[in-house]
């Protein structure tokens, strides 16, 4: 039988891949084949033109450069974004596109940069840097271990519920405890480390949302996650 | 406090360091505190003046190839050799080397600065010569992104008086804006277009449609034209010059032609290019940077690793056949906490496996392994014991071991027991 095929979408891998946001990617495509599954991978960069069937949705953060050139391109895909989330698509963005998947971005001399709307939340830019070793637990996933590196602070709407509770770290702005945030299937995030590959439970369910919606059922194989199980705790264990 | 007490005291403190075996900065410290002027006042009166040497990979490599090639010109140089690239370092480094008086008696001093405190010296001291390698991935966590890194050496460059030579294959300094507004005159140094996918960009690393911006050689620029394992072809100006280097790595051999580069200038029509090409072809790599050591017969490898683009132009430049592969992991400060860096590597050409990780980010660097579908013969977080397994369980074959910065000094300090080699403090 010819294994089912998920295709993954990576948005914006020219100007929006730093700080290993390509562990995210990898991780989905290598579990997906694990699980028994064909991955497809698709890219979308600045111009493309948006691919037609998607059932996943990656995406990661940029420098400043990266994200002030893509700006504007985000908010012309951003009626097939919202029509993908409206129809349960599980996407990941992390750090510079969970910013932008929100309502805006204020920067430091108070210009308003638009996002798509997509998630409700807002960023203004604060003045230091958070940055360190983070964890953070939710209900769905258990403990969350990661990195987290932003000068952004983000504040949640009505609309959105936090991806978790930091434990240790300073989460979305540092002034509350929550980091990063879910609507429907969507989690956005500020932790990398790479997130998936030392979260597996994270990758599993957003595959699981993939499989689901597409197939009906998903019948995971059982997974040696041993390793990652041990690079979480030593993560965990490290200073900030 | 007049300046001979200054450096006297100066000298005193370092020897005390020296007693405790403690760091190389301190005495530094001491003296910028009480005479802030220590630095200008000795490097000032050199007679052919400061050059700076910076860059995000390769630095340490290149500055010890750029003084072996100035010292064979004839020219007494002062640099600061133990890595320890800021300015305080600087300072302790000139305390070794003045007189009591504070005079340093050098023609010139070649020093290796990072892009941040290259900034801070510029400021103290206008370099007469400067030359840049590259713009790259490191410890964002401290320097914020890879443009900021790229403004920081434009700030160096403009307060360069004489020449700055510049990869002109790197995306950011080959750039025309680069260049632009700089008093200097500018010469760069670079590549064929066909060794150019040897050396992957950060920009090009997701995306092998980018293409690298390659500004155009002029008459005086330095060429790599071809590598024949240690055979490099040089092309200067017109001139196409075959020589066997000590040095291996396509790296360490484009670096290799920025030194070349650098040296032209700085000699200018006294230079001597056959000594100068016969020199490096006996350069040998600095500590940890492709190092070669032997171990029971067996030669065993140091590759420094500090950030994505260093490691894939290590494992680009080494080919993993026939050896066994180590790979040590820490995430202490001077190696940057975050690990995501790892996940922007590519593994896949060590296929044949690797023996153990280790350091303290032993499983990290297991579990990004198990991503490329590398398979792992161990795992153990403990350096020492690492390292004895590594040794015992591969003594009839060749070794190589990629590490990050601290994990590099410990390993020297465990492999220093059992062979010779260059001890660093």
């Amino acid at each position: 039988m010819k294994p089912k095929t998920i295709n993954v979408l990576q948005l914006y891998p020219r100007d929006m891949n730093i700080y290993g946001d390509w562990g995210n990617v990898l991780t989905i495509l290598r579990r997906l084949e694990w699980h028994g599954y064909a991955p497809e991978l698709l890219t979308y960069n600045q111009g493309d033109a948006f691919p037609e069937h998607v059932d996943m949705v990656l995406g990661g953060g940029g420098q400043d450069a990266g994200q002030s050139k893509i700006q504007d391109d985000l908010l012309s895909i951003g009626p097939n974004l919202h029509e993908l989330a409206e129809a349960d698509v599980p996407m990941l963005v992390i750090c510079g596109l969970y910013q932008l998947f929100g309502k805006f971005f204020k920067t430091n001399s108070g210009e308003i940069i638009k996002g798509i709307e997509l998630l409700d939340l807002e960023t203004h830019a604060g003045s230091e840097r958070l940055i360190g070793n983070i964890v953070t637990k939710s209900d769905d996933f258990g403990d969350i271990v990661g990195y987290e590196n932003h000068s952004g602070q983000t504040f949640l709407g009505e609309g959105v519920k936090p991806f978790g509770t930091v434990v240790r770290g300073a989460g979305n702005s540092g002034k509350d405890e929550t980091e990063g945030a879910r609507y429907k299937h969507v989690i956005g995030s500020y932790l990398h480390g790479s997130l998936l590959p030392k979260n597996p439970q994270v990758a599993d369910w957003l595959i699981k949302q993939a499989v689901t919606r597409k197939y009906g059922e998903f019948t995971p194989k059982e997974l040696d996650d041993s390793i990652a199980l041990e690079a979480r705790d030593v993560a965990a264990s490290r200073p900030r | 406090m007049p300046k001979p007490l200054v450096t006297i005291l100066g000298k005193s403190v370092k020897s005390v360091m020296k007693l405790r075996g403690g760091g190389s900065a301190l005495p530094g410290l001491v003296v910028e505190r009480i005479d802030p002027n220590f630095l200008r006042s000795c490097l000032e009166p050199l007679p052919r003046g400061v050059v700076l040497i910076s860059g995000t990979n390769g630095k340490t490599t290149t500055t010890k190839m750029v003084v072996e090639l100035l010292e064979a010109q004839g020219l007494k140089v002062f640099t600061n050799r133990t890595g320890s690239n800021f300015t305080r370092g600087v300072v302790a480094a000139l305390l070794g080397d003045v007189d009591m008086t504070g005079k340093l008696h050098a023609d010139i001093a070649v020093l290796e600065l990072d892009e941040a405190h290259a900034v801070h010296f510029v400021k103290a001291i206008q370099p007469r010569h400067a030359l840049f390698l590259n713009v790259m991935r490191d410890q964002l966590d401290r320097f914020g992104e890879i443009d900021t890194t790229a403004r920081l050496l434009h700030t160096v460059a403009e307060y360069v008086t004489d020449g700055i030579v510049l990869n002109r294959d790197d995306p950011r300094l080959g750039s025309r804006a680069f260049r632009n507004d700089l008093k200097a005159e500018i010469r760069t140094y670079g590549v064929t277009e066909e060794l150019l996918h040897s050396f992957p960009s950060d920009d090009a690393l997701h995306d092998s449609s980018v293409v690298i911006a390659t500004g155009e050689p002029a008459n005086n620029d330095v060429c790599l034209e071809a590598i024949d394992d240690h055979k490099a072809s040089i092309r200067i100006g017109s001139k196409t010059h075959e020589r066997e280097l000590k040095l291996h790595g396509i790296y360490n051999i484009l670096n290799a032609v920025g030194a070349v580069a650098l040296c032209r200038m700085v000699m200018g029509d006294e230079l001597n290019e056959t000594t100068m090409l016969d020199t490096l072809a006996r350069v040998e790599p600095a500590f940890g940077r492709g190092e070669e050591l032997t171990v029971n017969g067996q030669p065993l490898e140091l590759v420094l690793v500090k950030n994505p683009g260093g490691f894939r132009l290590g494992l680009s430049s080494f080919s993993a056949e026939g050896y066994a592969t180590m790979i040590a992991i820490n995430d202490n400060y001077a190696d940057g906490r975050d690990m995501s860096w790892l996940w922007d590597v590519d593994f896949s050409s060590l296929s044949e496996g690797v023996a153990l990780t280790t350091g303290i980010r032993a499983y990290d660097m297991a579990l990004r392994l198990r991503y490329d579908e590398v398979s792992v013969g161990g795992i153990d977080p403990n350096l020492t014991t690492a390292l004895k397994k590594f040794l015992n369980q591969n003594s009839d074959s060749p070794k190589r071991i990629y590490c990050t910065y601290t994990a590099m000094l410990a390993l020297r300090r465990e492999l220093a027991k059992v062979t010779k080699l260059e001890v660093v403090s």
